[in-house]
């Protein structure tokens, strides 16, 4: 086992699936000479060459139908958006012809692409750059949105978008980049790893290449439980394992699932876990009002109705364009504080946080 | 503002559930308009408005199950505005759901250190159990969560008898769990989901085991199906009769030649209607009836009741059960009109919307079980009558005429008798007369 951050996971799995696939290049702005804004294009210029690892102009909608048109003559565009804030620019190419050129024209031809980009407020870069809009992709058929919490997840999750024929969409999170995770130890039959140890190697690139890739379309239980289900993707997974850990010390048992892909959703997974439990509470990123909560918690309904022990909460942003100002900012951000605010509101409205409290007391 | 109440829609209803708003909230209501169907015992019946004004608020939605008397929906004076929260659901919202307070999120997050459990602040709404509309009235089904709904029903526990312990008095799984382990509990639960609870070591009062279960509840070759109302009431009203009214069982065999004869010239005269054997068979028990009124009876506890109409109820095998239907004056309708109206109100049982009306005061009853090939059978009473004939096929056989063995067609009828109220010779006496009467058909209509 090793520990890794989730920028080396996204960077050392972008080289092992270009060592793996020559078909598979890099674009984006900033991505070659300054190695990307968050650097998780780090040294791929050096050993890849500026034929694979391109730079564009500041041109979102220009690059994303260039990338397009890539990937429908066979190659396998990696495309990052600086951050998904900018992706708007590119909101017509996205929607309106990577998601529907294979249906439009009866499967003659996929796009198999693959664009990433971090969303995520709490760096104080303003409303405009804070934004987590990844609904919007999610709401459309012919994407397939992703969105992994741990650097395990992101190589394991990454490596099936770029071999998905699909266009996906790679939702990062800026204040994962730094989070740090296990990788578990595996044994290779990948064919990048033969390379490993090149001039672009790390000492995890092996155990990178070893990782199997992930399915699309499956949320995970990361941390089972018997009194409540925590829900969340990207950040607020990890707010969530957080917060179930939190409880655990209050002898408060939660279950976190990760939903890990937000199209297709794991409806089976997330219905499975509440049946167990009773209860559910949604952590999403964004804002609440029609947001990614709201449709996790149609599905709740749909599929739990008998066994939910009360209505199901969502925790989510404040409904107002991101402030600037550092408290205000940490204030409108859905936190661990605000989660598990949630969490025993619905644990005391079963009942079961009184009985808790008895036990303890 | 006024409060409908769930009306008494049959002599054996003790509550009723509500099959499906025909109005929702904020609908002007006319005299006379339905409000509502509701399934009784025995069938769904439409209910009707008796006052005009505005329908303000639903309390007993559909699928739930409320009281003979208790409130299921106010009706404000005409003009009045309806509250938003008191709109009805969709349609496309499957029945069976009681009306839900919103799911409402703390949206923002609370700002305060960790250590103080603050409320969710005030820039978004709070999570709030709302007061339903003017309170809640006495007797309306108290607020519960869908699992506590699911393990009252598997457990055999009435939320009524609970106190919810929840938001806004909301039963929740804990009270349930709390009436079973208070021994509440009616029936062994159903396997559920493994649901661990919360260590209770602590606890002052020790938690006993669930119930044993009982053996084949978890049994895989078994399936569960629950009873729906008609199944409960048949069997509570059959066991009723056979423990409380002594059955002693006549047998005729009668010659069918001449019914079935009687019944080819009928027909060919009506065509295209038609009368079948059994209207025949109904028509000639009314007719016996009317000259033997010992048969035309009731008995109570105190007295005997004299039945001064011959109203004769028809057995109907529906999807779901039973249901027997009623001719009234059968004695003093044609045959051709007791057969349209038999087949009407058949067609109405097996559609579910005989009113409690066309199937109360039967005063005598017809079960048939030719058309199945039955030589002979034994009917339960249908309570509270004094008696049930039972009417089997007619059946080819050689029968003695005159010192000759000829084919000839018969049948076999058998009446079940309430020995509390006739006699063996009294119920003979009938016998012998309806024997007559279909062995010489010309007199039922005579």
């Amino acid at each position: 086992m090793a520990l890794v951050t989730y920028r080396q996971a996204l960077r050392d799995t972008l080289r092992a699936e270009m060592l793996r696939d020559e078909n598979v290049f890099l674009m984006g702005e900033e991505i070659g000479l300054f190695e990307g804004s968050y650097k998780i294009t780090e040294g791929l210029l050096k050993e890849f060459g500026p034929r694979r690892v391109r730079d564009t102009p500041i041109a979102e909608e220009g690059f994303v139908g260039a990338a397009i048109g890539a990937a429908m003559l066979g190659l396998r565009p990696v495309v990052e958006i600086m951050t998904i804030n900018f992706s708007l620019l590119a909101l017509d190419q996205i929607v309106n012809h990577a998601a529907k050129i294979y249906g439009m024209f009866g499967g003659q031809c996929s796009v198999p692409m693959v664009i990433r980009t971090p969303g995520g407020g709490g760096q104080q870069l303003g409303a405009t750059h804070s934004q987590n809009v990844e609904l919007f992709y999610s709401f459309i058929p012919g994407l397939k949105v992703v969105a992994p919490s741990t650097p395990a997840e992101a190589s394991a999750m990454l490596k099936a978008a770029i071999r998905d024929d699909d266009p996906v969409l790679f939702l990062e999170n800026l204040a994962l980049y730094n989070t740090k995770g296990e990788l578990p130890a595996g044994t290779s039959s990948d064919a990048g790893a033969a390379v490993a140890g090149g001039s672009g190697g790390s000492s995890t690139q092996m155990l990178i290449d070893s990782i199997e890739p992930a399915e699309i379309g499956r949320a995970a239980v990361t941390r089972p439980g018997t009194d409540i289900t925590i829900i969340g993707y990207s950040r607020m997974a990890q707010v969530a394992a957080e917060v179930a850990e939190t409880l655990a010390g209050e002898g408060i048992s939660a279950e976190v699932v990760d939903l890990r892909s937000l199209r297709p959703l794991d409806r089976e997974t997330i219905v499975e876990s509440v049946r167990r439990t009773g209860c559910a509470v949604v952590a999403e990123d964004d804002w609440l009002t029609y947001g990614i909560g709201a449709e996790i918690a149609a599905t709740i309904q749909e599929g739990a109705f008998d066994w939910l022990d009360a209505p199901v909460r969502r925790v989510a942003m404040a409904e107002v364009p991101l402030p600037y100002a550092k408290p205000l900012e940490l204030a409108a951000l859905p936190s661990a504080d605000s989660l598990l605010t949630a969490v025993r509101a619905t644990l005391r409205s079963t009942g079961r946080l009184a009985a808790l409290e008895t036990t303890r007391s | 503002m006024t409060e409908i109440l769930m009306p008494r829609l049959s002599d054996t209803m003790e509550e009723g559930v509500i099959s499906s708003w025909q109005k929702k909230p904020g609908d002007p209501v006319a005299v006379g308009d339905v409000l509502v169907d509701i399934e009784t015992d025995k069938a769904v019946m439409e209910y009707e408005a008796y006052e005009a004004g505005v329908l303000g608020e639903i309390l007993v939605g559909e699928g739930e199950t409320a009281a003979i008397g208790a409130p299921i929906a106010i009706v404000l004076p005409a003009g009045s505005e309806v509250p938003a929260q008191a709109a009805a659901r969709p349609e496309e919202q499957s029945a069976g759901q009681a009306k839900e307070e919103v799911a409402v999120a703390a949206p923002a997050p609370a700002a305060s250190a960790p250590s103080d459990p603050a409320p969710a602040p005030a820039s978004g709404p709070a999570a709030p159990a709302p007061a339903p509309l003017n309170g809640t009235p006495r007797g309306t089904r108290p607020p519960s969560s869908p699992l506590a709904r699911r393990l009252a029903r598997d457990h055999g526990i009435d939320l009524a008898t609970l106190t919810g312990t929840g938001p806004g008095g909301r039963i929740v799984r804990a009270d349930i769990e709390a009436a079973v382990r208070a021994g509440g509990a009616a029936a062994p639960p159903q396997a559920q989901p493994a649901q661990p609870q919360p260590a209770q070591a602590a606890e002052p009062k020790a938690a006993p085991a669930a119930p044993a279960q009982a053996a084949g509840v978890d049994d895989a070759d078994v399936e569960r199906v629950p009873l729906n109302r008609f199944r409960k009431v048949a069997a509570r009203r059959l066991t009723e009769s056979k423990r409380n009214a002594p059955h002693f069982y006549l047998t005729r065999e009668v010659d069918a030649e001449e019914l079935l004869a009687f019944r080819a010239t009928l027909n060919k005269a009506l065509d295209p209607a038609k009368v079948s054997v059994n209207d025949l068979i109904v028509k000639a028990c009314a007719t016996a009836l009317r000259e033997h009124p010992a048969v035309n009876v009731s008995f109570t506890e105190d007295e005997l009741l004299v039945h001064k109409r011959v109203n004769v109820g028809v057995a109907v095998a529906v999807e779901d059960g039973l249901l027997v239907p009623v001719i009234r004056d059968a004695d003093r309708k044609s045959v051709s009109q007791i057969g349209a109206e038999t087949r009407e109100l058949a067609g109405k049982a097996r559609a579910g919307r005989l009113s409690a009306q066309e199937m109360s005061g039967g005063t005598f009853s017809v079960s048939n079980l030719g058309m199945y090939g039955i030589a002979s059978f034994s009917a339960v009473i249908n309570p509270p009558e004094a008696a049930i004939l039972a009417v089997g096929a007619v059946r080819d056989e050689p029968v003695v005429r005159d010192g000759q063995v000829v084919p000839g067609k018969r049948l076999s009828v058998t009446l079940s008798v309430d020995h509390r109220a006739c006699d063996g010779a009294t119920g003979a006496a009938f016998l012998a007369r309806l024997a007559e009467l279909l062995e010489r058909p010309l007199l039922i209509v005579a």
